[in-house]
């Protein structure tokens, strides 16, 4: 699927929940369920700097595209980097400096796109991005 | 006499939503909020009097010095210092900080010791490693225990003919906690070492009395005390700010300046180089008046039953573990729930329209010592309610039921 047909699934999804307590409780299930990220990957190099939870990221290519794992101690936060590896992992690299995250607002998340949450969507987004950034210069 | 049913509705910004919810604004220790009295003395400031000040021979411009250091003369009274000039406007306690860290760093020299406390904000940290690493005097830290109290005996021990100075919060702004400075100061006096105290989370619950504390240095910010962000003050002992060097050169600061020598104003001209915050200190004025009218004595007693209120109620909630359960401390609550992170409670709050601080509060060494990421902190002020203690409580419930 592309990123922007992963994104319209997952819009769809939170259109059918009712309230922000049935959105977040979604997220949180999310942030439960998943292992995210091998323990070998959670070093600080891995580390996106911010002050409040801490948020692992790992990148690997596989046959062109670019795999993503990650975690974070913040049960929230761990939902919405599943929600973001689900829209981001498997892509190419292109695609993935290409796409836009309106979709965040679509959901109703738009408050983890503020600038002011240290560890919010923005700052993992720019890491996914400059991770596949990276990959897609050594394709060139 | 307090009613807080009166004093609430001197606060616009208390009658508003948040996500759909009537705003619980439990986030004072980081800013506290401005009654309509001080919003009219910055609307009235634009509206009529605005203007440079000390320099232009207008009215305009008279009238807005006459305001300003009128307002030094309410801040001195406040605070009781002993002179207007020993009251410097900053833009606030960090800056109050520099200011008297960068003085020092000509004083100071190899082999000196400054001491500081193991319950500061980053900001009282940060100034005093930059001064060492100048000067190469040597950084003391006083220990901290369980409870979040400093251990006083081993202060003790630190101090000694080579301290020159010694730099503690009045109160912590991560877990509330009010510490000894009145034994603090005897016993650097003892040894001939000046005292920087930091005021900025003292100053909203209580009236400090300079003269009677014998405080060499007392730093405040006027945005927690209900005045705007942006401006403060910086009480100093006059002859200790005659020792100290301008901070910042520039307009205001000089007395007469040539290409050969430049000979500085005396104070408090002297440290308040440039066109400074002229409103924010006029309404840092009417806040403490505004504080003054509601009573520090009244404020004290009122935000002691919340804290006590709090505390219960939050005990009551299975997991839920208190940082900072000294005897001393004014209404600040910072709490976990076991296994959770900070930040998805606080997040949790949010939707139902608490204000909460969550994080390591700028004092990560705090943090290092109780080994967690940091807290959920709830700090009072005098407009807060017990209902909204309750919304706060049934929250944390709710973020508990979701999130574990």
């Amino acid at each position: 699927m592309t990123i922007e047909e992963i994104q319209n699934e997952i819009i769809d999804e939170f259109s059918m929940f009712e309230d922000w307590e049935e959105r977040y409780q979604y997220m949180i299930d999310l942030g439960k369920d998943l292992p995210l990220i091998d323990d070998q990957y959670k070093t600080d190099n891995n580390i996106i700097k911010g002050c409040q939870s801490k948020v692992w990221v790992h990148a690997e290519m596989n046959d062109d595209k670019v795999d993503f794992t990650a975690d974070s101690d913040a049960i929230i936060t761990k939902g919405i980097i599943a929600i973001l590896i689900r829209v981001f992992s498997n892509q190419h690299p292109k695609d993935i400096i290409e796409a836009n995250t309106d979709f965040i607002d679509k959901i109703g998340l738009k408050e983890h796109l503020s600038p002011t949450r240290a560890n919010g969507l923005v700052s993992m987004v720019k890491q996914l991005k400059m991770y596949a950034i990276a990959y897609q210069t050594q394709l060139k | 006499m307090f009613k807080v049913e009166n004093i609430r509705k001197d606060f616009p910004i208390l009658s508003r939503q948040v996500n759909g919810k009537p705003l619980v604004y439990f986030d004072n220790a980081a800013t506290s909020q401005t009654p309509q009295q001080v919003i009219d003395v910055i609307v009235d400031y634009y509206s009529n009097y605005n203007a440079n000040i000390h320099r232009g021979v207008h009215a305009l411009s008279q009238e807005a010095t006459d305001l300003y250091e009128q307002a030094r003369y309410k801040i001195q009274a406040h605070f009781n210092a002993k002179h207007a000039h020993e009251i410097i406007y900053t833009s606030g306690t960090t800056h109050g900080i520099n200011l008297v860290a960068n003085g020092f760093s000509t004083i100071l020299k190899k082999g000196d010791e400054i001491i500081v406390s193991a319950l500061e904000h980053h900001s009282n940290i940060v100034p005093w490693q930059m001064l060492c690493e100048r000067t190469g005097a040597s950084l003391k830290v006083i220990p901290m225990n369980q409870n979040g109290e400093l251990e006083i005996k081993a202060f003790e021990t630190l101090i000694n003919q080579n301290t020159k100075l010694v730099f503690v919060n009045h109160i912590s702004n991560a877990l509330g906690t009010i510490n000894p400075i009145e034994h603090i100061i005897k016993k650097a006096h003892e040894v001939g070492a000046a005292v920087l105290v930091d005021g900025a989370q003292s100053s909203p619950h209580i009236k400090p009395d300079v003269q009677a504390l014998d405080v060499d240095f007392y730093v405040v910010s006027a945005h927690k005390m209900c005045g705007p962000t942006g401006v403060g003050v910086l009480y100093g002992k006059e002859d200790w700010l005659n020792k100290l060097p301008p901070y910042q050169g520039g307009g205001e600061m000089i007395a007469e300046v040539t290409f050969e020598k430049t000979t500085y104003a005396a104070l408090p001209h002297k440290f308040e180089a440039g066109t400074p915050n002229i409103c924010g200190g006029i309404a840092f004025g009417a806040a403490i008046d505004y504080m003054n009218a509601v009573g520090f004595d009244a404020i004290a007693a009122y935000e002691h039953e919340l804290l006590k209120y709090a505390t219960n109620k939050l005990l009551e909630i299975e997991g839920l573990k208190i940082y900072g359960t000294s005897k001393h401390k004014t209404s600040v609550i910072s709490f976990n729930l076991e296994g959770i992170h900070p930040y998805d409670v606080g997040t949790i709050l949010d939707k139902l329209g608490v204000a909460v601080r969550t994080g390591h509060h700028c004092a990560q060494p705090i943090m290092d010592y109780f080994k967690i990421p940091g807290t959920v902190r709830a700090s009072f002020a005098f407009y807060n309610t017990k209902s909204e203690i309750d919304i706060l409580v049934e929250g944390v419930k709710k973020a508990k039921m979701m999130l574990s």
